[in-house]
């Protein structure tokens, strides 16, 4: 069998429950006849979708790394944690492994996700046809980890939780907490807009598979 | 060893066709060994796995699960102690401090994520498995809400704040640490055995479409 897509063939495949069904002819608005999913060939405005949503996470991104994350008052006075403040004493205080972990999930993971998907949305949006294949593995490799992302916030509110004790130390969440999570749930959104079937449609350039 | 196996180039011809969800490629499905999975000719991704478990393996780890997610929510996670003062938290204590503190957005964020989508998550799954004609719409929605779980990460980040304030505080685990600890494994489990493709292969179409 030559290699063809579903769309080449002028079929809709469910991006839900991945059924494939011959659009009718008439309507415009096609639900998948299976699990009544809205059936496009491909995902709508996806490349456009994707650029608002990292240009959104991109922004949110300055203020989750400036503004505090962390706010601590002691016995010893206030002392105020970002991120990246918050990785330095995990590094200083010994566990490195841990200052690894959590510099991976929340400095490299954001920030490698906001270039790889813009990446990735350039090189469709400019129908490039260089290395489909390691393109699509990049794809769901930002897919697979972008979550992560997320286990500062974990840190942060179970710290705010449990250090209370008056008179020693309590930890208050701080504004920076707000934008990371933000940005978090962006650029994971940004990732679900992104399709990657249009990666492989821009290699038959001719027959022109384009969305809309 | 790697279960997968790539698709044998010759199927037979009457084989239902199938399109893989990251490059739109047409293949037919070939029958698999059992625990294997059918990766696409073109990018690599899986297209399906075979069912390593019955549905009544799944839902029993589905019941289970549920349990375990009913106790974390209840008890305390963890205490810590200093100079006579001591202080523990519940998860949802954690969101509600969260809230009171005006942080509203990371509350919530934490709430979706660790409390309502896992529970909810849960419940679709369990009325998916139990029931004779599943509703297309509860499997569109658990595939909607599934990547926004993130009980593992949670896990992590437990471990992470435990470890930071160790050298603060004396920790002392509460019943739901550990009953997180399992909920993390058996949400694995789960994840492993829970065979989406199948069920929508058991699926009937809803609407007539006309073809061949």
């Amino acid at each position: 069998m030559a290699e063809q897509s579903a769309a080449e063939l002028g079929l809709y495949a469910c991006r839900v429950c991945a059924m494939i069904a011959r659009p009718t002819p008439a309507a415009a608005d096609d639900s998948c006849p299976r699990c009544g999913a809205g059936l496009q060939r491909r995902a709508p405005h996806s490349v456009s979708r994707t650029w608002a949503l990292l240009c959104a996470a991109a922004i949110l991104y300055v203020p989750a790394n400036l503004l505090p994350v962390m706010e601590t008052a002691s016995l010893f006075g206030k002392q105020q944690d970002t991120i990246m403040s918050g990785v330095i004493y995990l590094w200083a205080s010994g566990s490195w492994p841990l200052a690894a972990l959590v510099f991976f999930a929340s400095i490299v993971v954001p920030a490698g996700k906001l270039i790889l998907l813009g990446l990735l949305a350039a090189s469709v949006q400019w129908r490039a046809q260089w290395l489909p294949y390691e393109r699509t593995r990049l794809y769901r490799l930002v897919e697979f980890v972008g979550r992560w992302s997320m286990l500062d916030i974990y840190v942060v509110t179970l710290l705010a939780a449990l250090v209370r004790l008056q008179s020693l130390a309590t930890i208050k969440v701080g504004p920076g907490a707000v934008a990371f999570g933000a940005v978090v749930v962006m650029t994971m959104l940004a990732s679900m807009a992104f399709d990657p079937r249009l990666i492989w449609d821009n290699l038959k350039d001719d027959r022109d598979p384009r969305p809309e | 060893m790697n279960p997968s196996q790539r698709m044998p180039p010759a199927v037979s011809p009457n084989a239902k066709l199938i399109a893989c969800h990251d490059c739109d490629l047409l293949q037919r499905e070939a029958p698999l060994p059992a625990a294997g999975a059918a990766i696409c000719r073109r990018c690599g991704a899986v297209l399906y796995r075979s069912n390593p478990g019955s549905v009544e393996r799944t839902l029993a780890l589905t019941v289970a699960a549920a349990v375990l997610l009913a106790i974390s929510n209840v008890s305390p996670i963890v205490a810590i102690e200093s100079q006579g003062q001591r202080n523990a938290s519940t998860l949802f204590g954690a969101v509600l401090s969260l809230w009171n503190d005006g942080l509203m957005p990371v509350a919530a964020l934490v709430f979706m994520t660790t409390i309502l989508i896992p529970a909810v998550e849960l419940g679709t799954m369990i009325f998916l498995l139990a029931s004779s004609r599943p509703p297309p719409r509860l499997l569109r929605l658990l595939l909607a809400i599934r990547p926004w779980a993130m009980v593992e990460i949670f896990m992590l980040g437990l471990l992470v704040s435990i470890q930071k304030l160790a050298h603060l505080a004396t920790i002392i685990p509460g019943v739901a640490l550990w009953s997180f600890g399992a909920l993390m494994l058996v949400f694995a489990a789960l994840t492993a055995t829970f065979n989406v493709h199948e069920l929508w292969r058991n699926m009937p179409r809803q609407s007539v479409v006309s073809d061949g």
